[in-house]
This record gives structure tokens, sequence and C-alpha cells, in this order.
């Protein structure tokens, strides 16, 4: 059975007349990577910041294995964190980084040398510790700012948007790095990002935020496949939302055309939010399909063509590894267990995110 | 380190720093000439200043000496920075360092070098002079001030000025002049008040002839100074005061604020 | 192209008025009155009454300087940490007192510290032994202080400004106490600020003449004092600039240490 680590009760936090957090409660497991994701300002940062230490909250409470840490300062804490910017000292070089919390511990000279070994290996930086701060690359600047956290051996290990600031190549990279260093390490990692791919990537367990809110938790299967609301459904990968009526279980009506799906439920012909996603309409002849339609969009994206196709009066977004040229004829066609039902959003917080290019 | 005794050490260090200028200002309107004793409230000093010609007469030079040279020195000093930009590093380098100079010198070592200099052209020492020595220590602190902007801007702007069609003279007017409007600004004013409160060099390039209000206060230093001076620098500080509280007020610029106050009280 | 002629009434002015005017010192200090050349001038810093203001004066502004530093620092870090209202209102108010001229203020301290004046008043009140300070080098070291002061909390300020809270944060959670990240990351990474306040309070303080006039009583005499007066009252102009010289050696090596510790140029008051 998962042990709990770390418990956030009933947290609320506001700065100026900004509410930030309000009433949030979260529980993180032991050897658990979970994910804190969301939008700027939907309270992920100070979430993380307040597990670590240097915020407090207004109102709550925050454990660590069971004890009350909510007023003990961050150096007096057995947790770590990887900033953003990465927050190395730029007066010392790469040893005197990683060594500088096992010199306040007093570890002997012998094992602070050691372990700076042990933490550079351990991030791929081997022979690094006489290299200067403004010499290193971003991506070397990231992993000497975890070798520094992890050599600590801290229970938890907070990371905020460490990823940011690299190229898409690296970024994949470090993503694989993390992972293979939460399981060799059997350390708890507590990840916050606004970058939906790395939350897939990497997590066990991810937590949707958005205006202070919990919007949704768990595996990112589960998110991605069963989005519980539109701003879910809309921040994770692609998605065609659109209204329908459930007309009763397992029943949905989309476009005036009746579709079976497997959600139960959602009551008797009441509205809905509808989510399906662009690589699981399928694309067939005029006719064999549910809708009718017509091609009207079509961009090469690389691992697949995007295209938009106009049917029963809505226009679909559609992933295929077959192109259909614009103007061509198409029916779509979907299988039950690709449909996802929402409710309809209940706050502002629950709704898709309005983008004004 | 407890709040409290943070705000102790606060308040003394202010104390310290206030006790000579309310000391001042008190004595500006005692009654007698003493500044021991407090024999009673006046306004004596005050009228005096307005009689008093050579008082007025410092008055004057001390501050249109100052705003000559301020002027003088702004518009050599930033067209020394725009042409400073243009070249290499190197270069830059170099003539940045020689402008550190009257900066970081002492200031005797500037004003005796100077009349030395001036008495060897065969210059008299008179108001010319104590001008020319002014705008040699005020240049360095307008470019001082306007390098930074000018660094800063970067050459984005007047480079998207050229690509519509602007000539360099135009871009320069439309473009770059009014970014580093706040560094000219806060380079003339710091150059001002440092002309303003200069003594030390004054002291020797002014020859007998004249006199600024800082050479006039150490005139009288050995036989006791008259309280009209006080009452003087009372009027500047209080003017000087509403004004920048006015500044304060009516812009509402956080960081040019504080960049201002820094430079402009270097005096 | 034309851009860099703009910059020639500057440096025209570099050279007339400062190149060629410290080139008439150096001229003035090796020769004597007729012209010819000698070193007399700056041997005499040897001589006794030369060589003790010399002393006197480097003595009283490294003390100066160390009561600054001392002064400034635990202020500017306080500053740094202050949320009372805009920070700039906070350093405005000490920046204020020095639109008040530098003559009367140190003159006022005069005022205060004479026998019969209001700090001895003060303290009779509180039935302490009165102070007898003025015309001491004590005084003289006050003024100094109070003069200067503003000089070295501000470029200090501005170095600690500069510093990324994150960092300071980072080292907090990396079990850092209080202590330890004043001592590894405070001061270290403030030091551009520190070496620009020290040169900014030793040389003035070093080359001065006024305050030692004023608070001295007119007896003590400071290395600013005798060149002064050698330049006014005595019109030996080739010893003044001699023992001009010498003193500049001292700026020289402040300057150069300045320039090692703080090599971007930052630590600027600006």
């Amino acid at each position: 059975m998962a042990k709990s680590l770390i418990e956030l009760k009933h947290i609320t936090k506001a700065f100026d007349d900004n509410v930030v957090l309000d009433d949030f409660s979260l529980l993180v497991n032991e050897n658990e990577f979970i994910t804190l994701l969301g939008p700027s300002g939907c309270g992920k940062t100070t979430t993380l910041r307040i597990v670590g230490g240097f915020e407090t909250p207004d109102d709550g409470k925050v454990y660590f294995e069971g004890k009350d840490i909510t007023d003990v300062p961050p150096n007096k804490r057995h947790i770590n964190t990887v900033f953003q910017k990465y927050a190395l000292f730029p007066h010392m070089n790469v040893g005197q980084n990683i060594a500088f919390g096992l010199e306040i511990s007093g570890k002997s000279s012998a094992y602070i040398k050691d372990k700076v070994k042990y933490g550079l290996k351990l991030v791929n930086l081997d022979g690094f510790q006489n290299r200067k701060i403004e010499s290193l690359s971003g991506g070397q600047q990231q992993r000497v700012a975890m070798a520094r956290a992890i050599v600590n051996e801290p229970k938890v290990l907070l990371l905020d948007e460490p990823l940011g600031a690299l190229d898409l190549k690296l970024r994949q990279d470090m993503e694989y790095e993390l992972i293979r260093l939460k399981n060799e390490l059997g350390i708890t990692f507590i990840y916050v990002t606004h970058d939906q791919e790395e939350a897939l990537t990497m997590s066990d367990k991810v937590v949707v935020m958005n205006g202070g809110y919990i919007q949704q938790m768990g595996t990112p299967e589960e998110i991605y496949n069963e989005p519980e609301n539109a701003f879910v459904a809309d921040f994770i990968g692609d998605s065609n939302i659109i209204d329908g009526i459930m007309i009763e279980d397992r029943v949905v009506k989309i476009c005036d055309t009746i579709f079976p799906c497997v959600d139960e439920g959602f009551g008797h012909n009441k509205p809905v939010d509808v989510v399906i996603r662009p690589e699981d309409l399928i694309i067939g002849k005029p006719g064999d399909g549910k809708l009718d339609g017509e091609v009207i969009h079509n961009v090469f994206i690389g691992v697949h063509y995007e295209m938009e196709i106009m049917a029963g009066g809505f226009e679909w977004l559609v992933q295929n590894t077959v192109s259909y040229p614009v103007g061509t004829k198409v029916s779509l066609d979907i299988i039950p267990e690709n449909i996802q039902i929402m409710h309809k959003p209940k706050s502002k917080e629950e709704e898709a995110i309005d983008t004004d290019v | 380190m407890s709040k409290a005794i943070k705000t102790i050490y606060m308040i003394i260090i202010m104390m310290f720093l206030y006790l000579p200028i309310v000391t001042l200002m008190v004595f500006s309107f005692n009654e007698s000439k003493s500044m021991f004793a407090w024999t009673g409230l006046s306004l004596r000093w005050y009228k005096e200043m307005f009689h008093d010609t050579q008082m007025l007469s410092a008055i004057w030079n001390t501050f249109s000496i100052a705003i000559s040279a301020a002027a003088i020195a702004t518009i050599i000093g930033t067209m020394a920075c725009v042409g400073i930009i243009a070249m290499s590093k190197r270069s830059q380098t170099v003539i940045m360092g020689f402008n550190n100079i009257p900066l970081l010198n002492a200031d005797i070592v500037t004003g005796i070098s100077l009349m030395l200099s001036f008495i060897a052209f065969g210059f008299y020492l008179n108001w010319g002079t104590v001008l020319l020595a002014h705008i040699t220590f005020c240049i360095p602190y307008v470019i001082l001030s306007v390098m930074p902007k000018l660094k800063q801007l970067g050459p984005g702007n007047y480079e998207a000025a050229l690509d519509l069609g602007a000539t360099p003279a135009y871009a320069f007017r439309k473009v770059v002049i009014p970014e580093i409007k706040p560094g000219i600004i806060s380079g003339f004013l710091l150059a001002f008040t440092m002309s303003v409160d200069d003594f030390v060099v004054t002291h020797f390039t002014r020859g007998a002839g004249i006199n600024t209000i800082s050479t006039l206060i150490y005139s009288q230093v050995k036989v006791g100074i008259r309280p009209t001076l006080f009452a003087l620098s009372t009027v500047i500080f209080l003017v000087v005061l509403v004004i920048l509280v006015l500044v304060n007020f009516a812009s509402g610029k956080d960081a040019e604020e504080e960049e201002f106050f820094y430079e402009v009280a270097q005096g | 192209m034309y851009r860099k002629l703009l910059s020639m009434p500057f440096i025209f002015w570099i050279f007339v008025g400062t190149v060629i005017p410290l080139a008439m010192i150096a001229y003035y200090g090796f020769t004597d009155r007729l012209g010819n050349f000698t070193i007399n001038n700056i041997i005499a810093i040897f001589q006794p009454v030369h060589a003790q203001a010399l002393g006197l004066s480097l003595g009283l502004a490294l003390i100066s300087t160390a009561v600054c530093f001392l002064l400034a620092f635990p202020l500017a870090m306080i500053l740094k940490g202050s949320s009372w209202g805009r920070k700039g209102f906070i350093v405005f108010i000490f920046i204020l007192p020095m639109w008040m001229n530098f003559l009367l203020r140190t003159m006022a301290w005069q005022v205060i510290l004479e026998k019969g004046g209001i700090f001895n008043t003060m303290l009779q009140t509180m039935h302490l032994p009165s102070l007898n300070i003025i015309n001491t080098p004590a005084a003289i070291v006050l003024g100094m202080v109070y003069d200067f002061l503003p000089f070295m909390v501000l470029p200090i300020y501005n170095a600690l400004m500069k510093i990324d809270d994150n960092i300071i944060e980072a080292a907090y959670d990396l079990g850092a106490t209080k202590g330890r990240v004043l001592k590894d990351i405070l001061l270290p990474l403030s030091v551009p600020g520190i070496a620009s306040g020290i040169t900014m309070v030793f040389v003035p303080s070093l080359t001065t003449f006024v305050i030692s006039n004023i608070l001295g009583g007119g007896k003590i005499y400071l290395i600013g004092n005798i060149i002064e007066q050698e330049f006014t009252t005595s019109a030996n102009w080739n010893l003044g600039s001699g023992l001009s010289l010498i003193m500049m050696v001292f700026i020289v090596i402040s300057m150069a240490a300045l320039a090692r510790l703080d090599k971007s140029g930052e630590g600027n008051f600006i």
C-alpha cells in the first residue's frame, strides 16, 4: 500500500488581493513522481514553494511523514529543490556548488569528495568538478543543479519547471534522465510544469490545476483519455470539444446524430460536453460513417497530417497519417470507447482556456 | 536579528545623519550670532540674506556656474556617449577608463592640477576658469548617467527606424534621444548638484576674485560663520526637498525614481 | 562612421582637462623654482613633518573606511530586506542630508561636539562625563565617517540588490543557516560593491583638508592640509606637487585594487 509522505491540508494562500490557493489539499505518496500541471498563475509553483518552505500558507497545514512542518524553515526540512533558473552559486565552481549542502551537514571531506563524484556521475557530468558555472551550457547547469540537490539524499525532490529553458532535443533527453534518476534513487519527485508533454512522459500521477483548484488527478493515461472537464480536455493534447445531449446512459447525441458511447450516469436528455481526440476520428468515404463532410484545411506536421473537416456543422480537428486533400468529400466515424463525456463547466476554472491571438 | 534591533539601528543612523542638519536649521533661526547659546527666535538672518551683497554675488556665481557647467557638460557628455558606443570594445574601455579618472581622483588633485594648468597657460583665475574646471569634473557624471541607458537601448530601435526609411539624424532625434532622455536629465541634474556643492576645485581655481557659496562659507570658518549662511543653506535644502518630493509624486515610475535619487544626491 | 566624431569634444576635453593638468603636477613635482630637474620634492616626504602627516592621514583614512564599512553593511542589509513602503523612499531618506552644504554639515559637528555643545550637554543631563573629542583625531574620523557614509552604503546596497533571490533560497534549501548565507553567499557576491565603497571613502578621507581644518581646530595636519598650504599660503608649488605625486601613489593603488575586485565595473553607486 502506498505510504503518504507529504500531505497538504486545506491550504489557502493569497498575495495581496490575489487568492492563489483556496482550501487546497493534496496527498503525495512515497516513491512517486507526481506532477503539478497547469497554466501560469494556477498556483502550482506556489504549492511547490509551500512544500519547500519558501512561502507560508495563510491557512492550512503541511505534513511531512506525519509531522506538522508548516512553520519549519526551509533549511531544516529534509527536502531539496531544483530551481527554475538553476540558482547556481556564481562565485563557486561546480564541485563547490554540489558540496554546499554536504558541508553544512558536517560531512567529512573524504565523504564529500566521493559524493560529489557520485553526483556528477549520476547526471553524466564526470570530471566537471573544477569547471566554472559561467562556462556551462544551460543543460549542464541544469544537471549541476540537480546533482546539488540530490547528493543530500532528500526524501522528496522538488522541481520547479527545470526544463523550460532547454531546447526540444535536450529537453527530451533530460526527461528520460529524470525518470532514470527517480527509479535509481527511489525518492519522491514533485514536479511543476505547464508543459503537458513533460507531465505525460514522466509522471506516475498528474495533478491538473487551474485557478488554484485541482481540476483532475490521475495517471497520465486517465488524464489524457478520460478528461473530466473542458479545461483538462483542452489543456492536455489536442481535442474536439463539442456540445452534446446525453440521451440516456451510453447514448449521446452530437450534431443531431446518435452515437453509442461507454459513459453512464450523466442523466437523461441532459446537455453535456463531448471530447473526441483528433487521432481517434476515422475518415472514410461519404456515407460510410456517421457524419458526412468536406476537408477544408490540411497541414503536414511531420508525424501526421493535421486536417480540419467540416461535418455536421462543426469544424473537426482530425489527425491522420493518410492525407486527404482540401475539398475531398469524406465521412467521419468514431468507436464508442473514444467518446468522452464531461459535465458542463460549473465554474470559470473548469472552462477551456480562451486564447485570443 | 529581530525586527526591533533593526529598527533601532536604522533610527540611530538616521539620527546621526540628521543631527547636524537639524542643528543648523535650528540655529538659522537663532537671534544671536552664537552657535552655542539659543537666545530667541528670529528671522533676521533670512532678511539679511537678501541684503548681503557678498552673499548675493556668491549665490549668483554658484548657480550661474552650475547651470552653465551642467548644460555644457550634458551636451559634450551625451555626444561623447553616442560616439563612444560606435567604437570598438578596446577603444571604449580605454576612453571610459580615462573618463573615470576625475571621478576617482581626489578633488584636491583635480583642483591643483587645473590651477597649475590655467596659470601656466596664462589664464587669469576668475569665473571663467571656475566654469571650465567644473565642466571638467561634470562631464564624467553625465557620461555615467547616459551610457547605461544607451547600452540598454541597444541598436534595435535605431535600426528599426532606419529600416522604415529614416535618415540617421531623424532616427536619432525621434527614437534614440527620447529613449535616453531620463539618462540625460539625471546626468544634467547630477552634474548640477556636483557643481553647486563643490568646494575644493573652486577653492583652487577661483583666484581672489569671486566666491561661490562654498568658498564663502570656508572663508568664514576661522572667524565664525555668520548665520546668514545657515539661513541660505536651509532655504536651499528645503527648496530641493520640496522639488524632489513633488517630482516623487508627479511621476510614478519606481525604478527610474530610485536611480534618480541615488544619482542626484551624490553631492 | 561620423558618429565617432561626436566624441571629439569630449576627447579633447579629457586631454586638456585631465591629461595635461596631471602632467603639470608631474612637471612641477620634479623641478625646482628655477625649472631645473630635482627629486627634492619627492624625498621631502621623508621629512618628519610630512611623514607624520602622511602617516596620520593613512591611519585616519583606514579607520574611517573600516568604521564606514562596519556601519554600512548592516544598514545595506536592512535596507535590502525592508518593506517600508517603497524602497526608493527609504534610500532617499539616507541621501537627503547630502543636499545640505558639506562644509556646513561638517561645521555643525564642531558645534555639536564643542565643550559647551549639544552633545556634551546631553551627556551631562544623563550624568555621564563629558567627552572632549573636538579638535582631536577622533573628531576628524567622525567627520569623515559622517561625510562619506552614503558612499559606502549605496554601492553595497546596489550589489546586494543585484543578488538573485533564488540563489539565497537555494542556499537555505540546502540547509544553510542565516550566518552561512551571509558568509558564503552575500559577502562574496557583494565584493564589487564593497570594493567600490571602500575606494569612494578611502580616497576622499586620505586627501581631505577641509575636515581636518574644521574639526581639528587648525592644529592637526593631514597630508591634504600640507599640500593645500603649499599652494596657497606658502606658494611652494614644487613641493606641493611633489607631495601630491606621493599621495597619488596611494590613490592609484586604490584604483588598481578596485579594478581587480570589480572587473565588470558594476559596483557603481548608480
